[in-house]
């Protein structure tokens, strides 16, 4: 957006929309801690499974070859002739387009960040300690944009939105499960082994989804 | 409000209601089976599992 409206009105609509997210995390942050862990946990659980699922499920359906693989560079050069085609209207002395794209998007790509953050802290016992971890999580992925930016743009996104799909649907088995009452054989060790099996499954899905597409080709 | 409202089930729900749908009902009979005396931790992995290729079936037909 920047490169193709300018960066002013740009740079104020992440603003705006960083404010706006800060906003949103001081007041969800402390309500979480009040309620019962159990309740978080399962509430938390669910929201991460489906959440997780739908990442999944899209990128099974991808690497199958049951749905299109996102092209990023064709997807980024129309983006970019859209932006550069809209017509310009000034509000506020800000260029509008500019503005609302881009608070659009740090809103809604930082609120999933702030939701991840906020409920695994929460349901750990300690926010201040995951928000720590995203905040390493933030320098480390700027450094390795820095140092290793070639390889890294060779990893298709595809395999990207698989883990994080992965890690998703782990994470809320677990914490669902427990907020519903169970006891994990083996304590949280019990992790690794949901995680096993939710990339046995996720494999094993994407191998027999390939043949039937061959089949039906 | 309307708008808001779809925002808020694309986020959440995403393309496919049923996969919310049937996780709720499997939370519902993990919470019920372990207030008996059997092991109810299978219970979601199973369900996830049952879930997930029910919705990728739906489209790979």
């Amino acid at each position: 957006m920047g490169l193709t409206r300018g960066w002013r009105s740009t740079l104020v609509g992440a603003g705006a929309a960083t404010l706006a997210l800060a906003a949103i995390v001081a007041a969800l942050g402390p309500a979480l801690t009040v309620i019962p862990i159990g309740t978080l946990r399962l509430v938390v659980g669910g929201l991460l499974l489906v959440f997780g699922l739908q990442w999944l499920r899209k990128a099974i359906l991808r690497a199958s070859g049951w749905r299109a693989v996102r092209d990023e560079e064709a997807v980024f050069a129309r983006e970019r002739a859209q932006a550069a085609n809209a017509p310009r209207v000034e509000r506020a002395g800000l260029d509008w387009y500019a503005f609302t794209i881009s608070f659009k998007g740090v809103l809604l790509e930082g609120l999933e960040v702030a939701f991840i953050v906020l409920t695994f802290g929460s349901t750990q016992g300690s926010i201040p300690l995951a928000a720590l971890g995203a905040g390493a999580a933030v320098v480390l992925v700027v450094l390795a944009g820095i140092v290793v930016r070639e390889p890294l743009g060779r990893v298709p996104e595809n395999t990207l939105a698989f883990a994080v799909g992965v890690m998703l649907t782990t994470f809320g088995i677990f914490w669902g499960a427990e907020g519903a009452g169970v006891e994990w054989p083996g304590g949280d060790a019990a992790l690794l082994g949901v995680l096993a099996f939710v990339l046995l499954i996720s494999v094993g899905f994407v191998t027999s989804l390939r043949r039937r597409k061959l089949a039906f080709a | 409000m309307k708008r808001f409202g779809k925002f808020w089930w694309d986020f959440i729900v995403g393309d496919d209601w049923r996969v919310a749908a049937r996780i709720v009902i499997a939370f519902g009979l993990t919470a019920l089976l372990a207030t008996t005396s059997v092991p109810a931790w299978w219970v979601l992995p199973l369900a996830v599992a049952a879930v997930l290729w029910l919705s990728l079936r739906r489209v790979a037909r």
